[in-house]
């Protein structure tokens, strides 16, 4: 029995690690490997849609429903910024780097102006169970599933539908799939709100397990960031998937044993490893050993 | 040697395809502002020369990124992270054998080759393993948001180095002051001739890395950043090219955090999280990342715009550079100042040819 209980308790941090980078990278990666933009703003997004949960829940709004609604407005958001300014930069990595840089500095700052230093946060529903001696919060477990199902929707929504074959065409090659009739200055435009709508659903999700600040969006840059690194723009679902597994089973296992931080320091030793034999990231590694066999 | 060998051997060594102004009236007005900058102390105030002093010290941060972005195109966002460990690595050693020296020789050379190593096993798993472009730099963001973490968590007297207390998110205090020289001929540089001793390296460092640039490594390091492919049929090995540039820049990065932590006594992670990260970026790009001269012009300019907003707050101030930052990049994406610059020669070439 407490040999059940021990596994149970390293599956659970395993879940935790893995739906957190799964989460925080999601929106990030679609963007990257969709666009070619590399969103600095992707933290201060995801800290857009905490604060609008937040808000919205503290109106009244039922907690679930205030989360949906966060990803909607943050998607709104992401759609107005790109027609402002992420349009001057496609194709563009290192401008598009700085120029979304300049983006995240304004609204984490911003924000301090606006609302001051921190918000009072909403309390974590669902409350824990016990198991083996330990108490585990349900809503962690909650979480993990979530993830898994934002990922299959995604999944579905590239796979299955009009919008999903004519993002993935663009993407592929974006002048062929424009003489095919394919409006891909419209695909971008959808899809960073996407991705926007994707990052504020996922800040509003851990909106209840932490202090809310402007800089809330900087706990997930660089776990977000390294997926992202990791797992290349290549294959957007199979390296996320794969990508926040692998690194979720590392950070998990090091902040298992010897806390968060060592937790966080391995996940950057074993990016700079991983990408030092694996250039393109394991969705790239993935596709050239497909083209390979082909 | 004769004026005109001397001139000849000056326009050689410090002028060339990668820097903007070359002619007489460059040069007249560069040693003018160098001149005026040397007599400052007899004309401001303590608090004035001090102030100048301490925006001179971040110069370093720069140079350093207009060399690597600027010149070989690789953005980083290290640069924070070697001026905390130039800060941290001369505070802990200046700590320790301050009372037994008397100096701070070793603290200064620790500050500076600690980042510098750093940079180089970083640089080589980036630069060997072939990561390019974004990558690079957000693996230098998360090195630096990691490096913060690492310091915040660091409270406690059992994080301590001999006598160096590294004190988490409160920071390492009591730093000793840059003091340099042998035995009983030690130099302490505080207030005025902390101030000349800014200016001289600011000074030296700046000609160094423009005749760098210049040179036959910084035409290569150039061709590097603009086609990698090309300069690598050429023969080049351009990994060892981005790597020699990015150990300089984390060296002087370095350097500029050595010179922070001597001025100020202490030292915080915040100085390197996300927020002052982003400071040296935007300093280069917009003044202009290919110009070493605008990227010192920049930084001077908008450190004192921002002190000058920070009076109610640095929140604003932040804001306001944001705004900037993106405007020059999505309208002058090369920088404000390469094109004032031209415009400037085309006014006075045409004047000169109105003349005749």
């Amino acid at each position: 029995m407490q040999i059940l209980a021990d596994i149970f308790s390293v599956v659970y941090q395993y879940l935790d690690s893995i739906s957190f980078l799964l989460l925080s990278a999601l929106g990030l990666i679609i963007i990257l490997g969709m666009m070619g933009i590399t969103n600095m703003a992707h933290g201060e997004l995801m800290m857009i849609g905490a604060y609008v949960a937040v808000i919205a829940n503290r109106a009244g709004m039922p907690l679930p429903l205030a989360i949906l609604l966060a990803g909607l407005v943050t998607g709104v958001f992401g759609l107005i910024l790109e027609r402002l300014v992420i349009r001057k930069f496609y194709g563009n990595l290192l401008q598009s780097l700085v120029a979304t840089w300049g983006i995240s500095l304004i609204l984490s700052q911003g924000m301090l102006v606006l609302l001051g230093p921190s918000l009072p946060g909403v309390t974590m529903p669902l409350g824990g169970f016990k198991f083996g001696g330990h108490v585990y919060a349900t809503y962690r477990v909650f979480l993990a599933f979530i993830s898994l199902l934002i990922v299959a929707i995604i999944w579905w929504l590239f796979k299955y539908t009009k919008f999903g074959m004519r993002a993935r065409a663009t993407m592929q090659n974006a002048e062929v799939a424009q003489t095919m009739g394919v409006d891909t200055t419209k695909m971008y435009f959808a899809i960073f709100g996407l991705g926007s709508g994707l990052a504020g659903l996922a800040g509003a999700l851990y909106a209840p397990t932490t202090v809310i600040t402007p800089l809330f969006g900087t706990t997930f840059l660089a776990p977000a960031f390294v997926t992202v690194v990791v797992s290349g723009g290549a294959n957007v679902i199979a390296g996320s998937l794969l990508t926040s597994g692998l690194l979720g089973v590392i950070e998990g296992s090091f902040s298992h044993v010897w806390g968060t931080f060592i937790g966080r320091l391995a996940l950057l030793v074993a990016t700079i490893f991983i990408i030092r034999f694996l250039p393109t990231g394991i969705s790239g590694y993935l596709e050239a050993r497909r083209a390979r066999r082909k | 040697m004769s004026l005109k060998n001397i001139s000849s051997w000056w326009q050689r060594a410090f002028n060339g395809p990668q820097s903007l102004g070359r002619g007489k009236v460059f040069w007249i007005s560069f040693w003018a502002v160098t001149a005026i900058l040397y007599l400052y102390p007899l004309l401001g105030g303590e608090y004035e020369v001090n102030n100048l002093a301490y925006f001179l010290s971040g110069l370093f941060l720069a140079l350093g990124l207009s060399l690597i972005w600027g010149h070989g195109d690789v953005l980083s966002f290290g640069q924070m992270a070697f001026f905390g460990m130039g800060g941290y690595a001369y505070g802990i050693i200046g700590i320790n054998l301050i009372e037994k020296t008397g100096n701070t020789n070793l603290a200064l050379l620790g500050g500076i080759l600690f980042p510098l190593i750093f940079a180089l096993i970083l640089g080589y798993f980036m630069f060997y393993g072939r990561v390019s472009g974004v990558y690079v730099s957000i693996l230098t963001l998360v090195t630096t948001l990691v490096f913060e973490t690492f310091l915040g968590q660091t409270a406690g007297p059992q994080w301590a180095i001999g006598k160096a207390e590294l004190g988490g998110y409160n920071g390492m205090t009591n730093i000793p002051p840059l003091q340099l020289g042998f035995g009983k001929s030690v130099v302490l540089f505080d207030g005025i001739p902390f101030y000349y001793f800014v200016l001289t390296t600011v000074l030296l460092v700046y000609l160094w890395l423009r005749h760098l640039v210049n040179s036959k490594y910084g035409n290569s390091l150039v061709a590097t950043g603009s086609n990698p492919e090309r300069t690598e049929v050429f023969g080049y090995d351009i990994r060892l090219i981005q790597l020699i540039s990015f150990a300089i820049a984390g060296g002087l990065a370095g350097f500029s955090g050595v010179l922070y932590v001597s001025w100020g006594r202490y030292i915080t992670p915040s100085t390197m999280g996300l927020t002052t990260a982003a400071l040296p970026v935007i300093w280069v790009a917009i003044g202009g990342r290919k110009s070493l001269l605008a990227a010192i012009i920049s930084a001077m300019v908008l450190q004192y715009f921002t002190q000058f907003l920070s009076i109610t707050g640095s929140e604003f101030a932040l804001v306001m550079l944001g705004v900037i930052l993106v405007l020059v990049v999505m309208y002058i994406p090369e920088g404000i100042i390469p094109p004032l610059a031209r415009r400037m020669t085309h006014l006075l070439t045409k004047k000169k040819a109105a003349v005749k």
